[in-house]
Formats: structure tokens, C-alpha cells, sequence
């Protein structure tokens, strides 16, 4: 069984965005970019199913500018067998990604696809779902538990009010969140062997995907800022403020 | 214009985060109709006809829809979309599952989490967890919409009658189905709609000690909540989280002790009316978003609070 794994270029999560002073955009300008979190974790558990002997073959893609290979040599580098960078300079919203994905999947013909649960840039927590829709496939969002047998896999998800087991026909699309594994550094010697191995660049049009814009983006600004507060000197004081100042209790 | 707004409920009742996506609805304006989707559910729907300004409940109650099994409760939405311009679901967990779904089938975007509604076709949503607010116009006919539920008052429950349609299409695809649940059961409010809570993070130390916090929150009748961090080393269950990929919540009253303020973490609370803030280091970020600081030992702090409450 072939495993697709998605990992995408995102601003590095220990960086405090900035949105730009003409209110168009977040600045990127020499900000630090990385694979997004939840895709190492994608990534991750990929690689354990082809080391477990679950996984022939793991593929991983990534749509975006070229650099994005930075992100597809870190995924090649834990472990990923070869590579596909969708190179498109254009603002690919979450149906775009999935109409492409739909297509590689159709060439692929893999029996998970793997992503993970949200871009910590856009947090639109969707293109998994969207994948699943266009492919018909069956969907498990959200999982930090996996257990796959041959016609099915197992997911633990993590929801509102606990934990939830389902069992998934195959092929799925699964969505990981951040508990389901700890990734590995890549070893200096794999990250040499990473550039060795096989990363193709195709385009949006190599798979007759139009990119077309189901939003249009009118404006970024900062969030309201709060008031600076105070430092209270003992407990005494705090109670005092929560019910004579704040009135909460 | 007519807005099909996806119920979240427990099979009893209306969860406040539907009465929350009321009140987006109703800024969008149009009629209103309530589905009730799941299985067992039918109870809800009275209590749903009850809500002012809703036009007509719609229920589909079958065993395909249990636990809102996402490929099946999408495929019963889709049919369903033509009637509408914009479909509505609040962000929980089943939203965000078979919301983006809807979408693809019906091939349109969706706009993930509003947090206002600007016009029928324009939102504005966090992005970078929260560090940014953007506002993006909808160009798809129909708007498939989450809703950030602390974005919203809710709606009234009692005072409306709308009429109560039962759906006899079943849409099962077979493709996935419920294996087990594990819920957490609690006396205490639920998080995202606590008016006050106490969090606590990895200086708690251990799971024995978080207890601790269990007693200042039922003194104060909060929920208690947590960071990854704590979550991760064990000391509580998973649905404790709150942050950028867990809850968002905004109490009244919001009590962080031995947590640092990671962005992700105040991606979820910093819109808390009251934000406290208990660490024995004095540059921990939390305090550039509390309204009251303490720089203490958590272990002397808490218990004298409690004590002096
Ligand atoms: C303010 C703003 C600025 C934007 N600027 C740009 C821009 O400069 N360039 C641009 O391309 N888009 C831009 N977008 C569009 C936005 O990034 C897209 O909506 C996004 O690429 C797709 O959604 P998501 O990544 O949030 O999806 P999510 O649904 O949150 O992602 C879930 C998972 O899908 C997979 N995935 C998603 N996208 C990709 C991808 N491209 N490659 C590989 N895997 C992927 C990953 O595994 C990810 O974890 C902008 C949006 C906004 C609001
Ligand atoms: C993709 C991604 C998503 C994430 N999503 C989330 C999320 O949704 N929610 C979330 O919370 N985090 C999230 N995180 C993790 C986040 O980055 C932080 O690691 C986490 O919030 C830190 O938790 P903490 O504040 O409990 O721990 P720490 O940062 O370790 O802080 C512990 C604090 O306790 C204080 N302390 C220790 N002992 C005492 C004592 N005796 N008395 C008083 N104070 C004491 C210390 O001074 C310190 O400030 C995410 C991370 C990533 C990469």
C-alpha cells in the first residue's frame, strides 16, 4: 500500500506574525519558514507504517512556491521515499489544494492519504475533508491514534467532548492532530541521502486543475490589543480587585 | 436568501453553540432552518422550534447519522443545498468534520470560524492564531460557514414556533462507523461556555497536584481547562486543551496558573473578559495579557486563594 503524505511551507510556529502596515497581508519578508507542525507529525507516521511493514512506498507533496522543496527535503530527510512539488506561485485556497491532490491521488492510487488537521498560517482545518470529498473516500479527522489493517484503519479522534473510535474503510484520507506521535530529527547522514532521492516538479495544469478563487481577501489587521494590566502583590489584593474593581466574583 | 444552519445538540437538547450560529444567522439575514441530524435526536427538535426567528426544524433521525458520521451527515447536507445561500455550522468538532466536506461536494469554499459578519457574502476570521483578523468576501453561490461560537451571544432559546419537518431520505454511504466513545464526564460547565475558568499548565507539576485545581474551581463554579503542555505530560484528559488547535474560549473570568502564554495558548483565551494570571516568573508572557498578575509560587498561591474566597 502506497502512502501520500501533504506537508506545506508555513512561517515557523515560534514566530509572532506581523501584519503589513497597509493592511493587504501578513509580512513573510525574511520571516523563518517551516514545514507546518502537524504535517511532521503526518510525515511521522508514515514513515512508522512503512518501517512497521504497513507502508510500501511513502509519497510526499507539497503545493506552493519553489522553495517549498525546502519542506519536501525535511519530509524525504524523516524518511519519505520521493517527492512532488506543485509549483504555483498563485494564492492556492483549501478546494484548490484538494482538486490537485484529487488528481494525484487518481494517479497514485494510494491506500491512506495522510495530512494534517490545520495550516497554522490560514487555520482553515478543511482541505483533508475536501480531499475525501472528491475522491469519495472515507474520512478521519482530527486522530491521535491509528491502527490499519488491510481493508480498514482505525483512528482515535480527538473531539469536543473526549475521545472517538472509528473504524474507516479503505482508502482515507486521515487529518492528525499533535498527539498522535512525536517526529524525528532528521540524522545528518539522512538529510545527504534526502537530496539524493527523487523530487519532481509538476504544475497546477500538468493535472487540468484550474485555480480559481472561491474568496477574495479584503483586508489583515491586528487583533484589538488588551490593556496592559497590573501586578498585584499578594493574594489578598487579588480577591479585592476580582470583586471590587473587576466584579467577576 | 435562506440559511440552512446545522444544529449542534447532545440528542436532548440544543448545545449554546448552536444558539450562537442564531445569531450570525440572523446578521446575515434570510429565514432560518434549523437540521437536526443524528440519531435519537428527534427530543431536540421541539426545543429547537422554540427559538425566535427559526422558520422550520428540519429532522433527520436514522442510525447512519449517529455520532454525525461525517461522509454520511455531508451527503444528506448536499441534497439539501439547492434551498440555500449559505449553510451554517458552529466550529465544534462535528462542524469542522463534515462542514469542509459539504463544501467540497458542492464545490465551493468554505470560510472556516468567522468571528463577525461584516455582510451576507464578507467575514472576518482569525488567521496565525489569531495574530492576524481577516476580512475575506465569499465569490461562491452558495457559503458554506463555521462559526466561532464566543464570537457570538447567544440567541434566545424560548418564544418562537416553527414548524417540525421530518426528512425521510437517508443518505449511508458505509464508509466509516463508530467503533467506541470515551467521554469526559464532569459536574462542572462546559468549557466554551463557562462564565469563569481555571487553567492550569506544565508548572503544576504533576496530576495529583492539577487536582488542586479542581477545588478553587468548584469553589468558584468554573470549568477547568488547560495547555498542551499539561495535556501532553498527562495530567488531564485531551478535551481539557484550549488554544489555537484546541478549545477558544472567552469567560468572564479567565484564572491561568503555572501556564507561560504561548501564542497558541492565548490564541484561545485572549479574548477572556478578566484574564489572571498565577507564575513565579515574572517575564512569563501570560502577563502581557493579564489584567491582574501575580508573581507567586503556584503551591502558597493557590491554596491561600482558595482559602480567602
Ligand atoms: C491573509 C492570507 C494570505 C494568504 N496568502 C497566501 C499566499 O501568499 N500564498 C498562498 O499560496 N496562499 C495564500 N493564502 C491562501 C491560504 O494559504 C490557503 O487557504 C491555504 O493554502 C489552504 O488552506 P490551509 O492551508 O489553511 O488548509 P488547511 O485545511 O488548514 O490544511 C490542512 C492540511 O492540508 C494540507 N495542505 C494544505 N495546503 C497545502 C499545500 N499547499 N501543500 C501541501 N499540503 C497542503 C496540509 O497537510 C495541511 O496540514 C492566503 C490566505 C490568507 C487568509
Ligand atoms: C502547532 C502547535 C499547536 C499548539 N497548540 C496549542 C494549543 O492549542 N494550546 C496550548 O496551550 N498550547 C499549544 N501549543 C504548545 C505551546 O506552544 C506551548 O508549548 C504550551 O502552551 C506551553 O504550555 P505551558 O504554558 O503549560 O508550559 P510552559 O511554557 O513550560 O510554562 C510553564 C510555566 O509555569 C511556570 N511555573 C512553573 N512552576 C511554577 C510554580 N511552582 N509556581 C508558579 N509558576 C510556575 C513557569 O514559570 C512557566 O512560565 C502548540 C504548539 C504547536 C507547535
Amino acid at each position: 500500500m502506497k502512502v501520500l503524505v501533504t506537508v506545506k511551507r508555513v512561517i515557523d510556529y515560534n514566530v509572532k506574525v506581523r501584519v503589513k502596515s497597509d493592511n493587504t497581508d501578513v509580512d513573510l519578508k525574511n520571516v523563518k519558514m517551516a514545514v507546518n507542525p502537524f504535517c511532521e507529525i503526518a510525515v511521522e507516521q508514515a514513515v512508522r507504517l512503512k518501517e512497521a511493514g504497513k507502508a510500501s512506498e511513502v509519497i510526499v507533496v507539497s503545493m506552493g512556491p519553489q522553495n517549498a522543496q525546502e519542506q519536501l527535503r525535511t519530509a524525504l530527510a524523516m524518511g519519505a521515499d520521493r517527492a512532488i512539488l506543485v509549483q504555483s506561485d498563485d494564492v492556492l485556497e483549501s478546494l484548490s489544494v484538494a482538486k490537485i491532490l484529487a488528481k494525484i491521488v487518481e494517479e497514485e492510487q494510494p491506500g491512506l492519504v495522510i495530512m494534517g488537521k490545520q495550516s497554522i498560517d490560514t487555520d482553515n482545518n478543511q482541505t483533508g475533508q475536501m480531499l475525501a470529498a472528491l475522491t469519495g473516500m472515507s474520512q478521519g479527522t482530527f486522530i491521535s491514534g491509528l491502527e490499519v489493517s488491510d481493508t480498514e484503519a482505525q483512528v482515535v479522534r480527538e473531539i469536543d467532548g473526549g475521545l472517538q473510535t472509528l473504524a474507516v474503510k479503505l482508502p482515507a484520507v486521515l487529518t492528525v492532530d499533535l498527539r498522535l506521535n512525536e517526529p524525528r530529527y532528521a540524522s545528518l547522514p539522512n538529510i545527504m541521502k534526502a537530496k539524493k532521492k527523487p523530487l519532481e516538479t509538476k504544475s497546477p495544469a500538468d493535472y487540468g486543475v484550474e485555480i480559481k478563487a472561491n474568496t477574495r481577501l479584503l483586508k489583515v489587521e491586528p487583533p484589538a490589543e488588551r490593556q496592559a494590566g497590573i501586578k498585584v502583590a499578594n493574594v489578598a489584593e487579588l480577591v479585592e480587585k476580582l470583586k471590587n474593581e473587576a466584579k467577576v466574583i | 436568501m435562506a440559511i440552512l444552519l446545522i444544529a449542534e445538540h447532545d440528542n436532548a437538547a440544543l448545545k449554546s453553540a448552536t444558539l450562537s450560529t442564531v445569531t450570525a444567522a440572523t446578521q446575515i439575514g434570510g429565514d432560518i432552518d434549523l437540521l437536526i441530524v443524528g440519531s435519537g435526536c428527534t427530543a431536540v427538535a421541539d426545543s429547537a422550534a422554540k427559538v425566535p426567528g427559526v422558520r422550520k426544524v428540519l429532522v433527520a433521525d436514522n442510525a447512519a447519522y449517529d455520532h454525525e458520521i461525517a461522509e454520511n451527515v455531508a451527503d444528506l447536507i448536499k441534497g439539501l443545498a439547492s434551498d440555500y445561500s449559505h449553510i451554517l455550522s458552529p466550529a465544534t468538532t462535528n462542524g469542522k468534520n463534515f462542514m469542509p466536506r459539504v463544501a467540497a461536494l458542492l464545490d465551493v469554499g468554505q470560510i472556516s470560524e468567522i468571528m463577525s459578519v461584516e455582510s451576507a457574502d464578507t467575514f472576518k476570521r482569525p488567521i496565525y492564531a489569531g495574530n492576524a483578523i481577516a476580512t475575506v468576501q465569499s465569490l461562491d453561490a452558495i457559503k458554506v460557514i463555521t462559526v466561532r461560537g464566543t464570537s457570538f451571544d447567544p440567541a434566545a432559546a424560548e418564544g418562537g414556533s416553527a414548524s417540525i419537518e421530518t426528512l425521510s431520505q437517508v443518505s449511508d454511504t458505509g464508509l466509516s462507523r463508530l467503533v467506541s466513545e470515551e467521554l469526559a464526564k464532569s459536574d462542572r460547565p462546559e468549557l466554551t461556555t463557562a462564565k469563569v475558568i481555571v487553567a492550569g499548565g506544565r508548572g503544576m507539576g504533576d496530576k495529583a497536584h492539577f487536582e488542586m485545581l479542581d477545588t478553587l474551581a468548584d469553589k468558584l463554579g468554573a470549568a477547568v481547562g488547560a495547555t498542551r503542555a499539561a495535556v501532553d505530560a498527562g495530567f488531564v484528559p485531551n478535551d481539557y486543551q484550549i488554544g489555537q488547535t484546541g478549545k477558544v474560549v472567552a469567560p468572564e473570568l479567565y484564572i491561568g496558573v503555572g501556564l507561560s502564554g504561548a501564542i497558541q495558548h492565548l490564541a484561545g483565551m485572549k479574548d477572556s473578559k478578566v484574564i489572571v494570571a498565577i507564575n513565579k516568573d515574572e517575564d512569563a508572557p501570560i502577563f502581557q495579557v493579564a489584567d491582574y498578575g501575580l508573581v507567586a509560587d503556584l503551591f502558597e498561591a493557590v491554596p491561600e486563594l482558595e482559602k480567602a474566597l
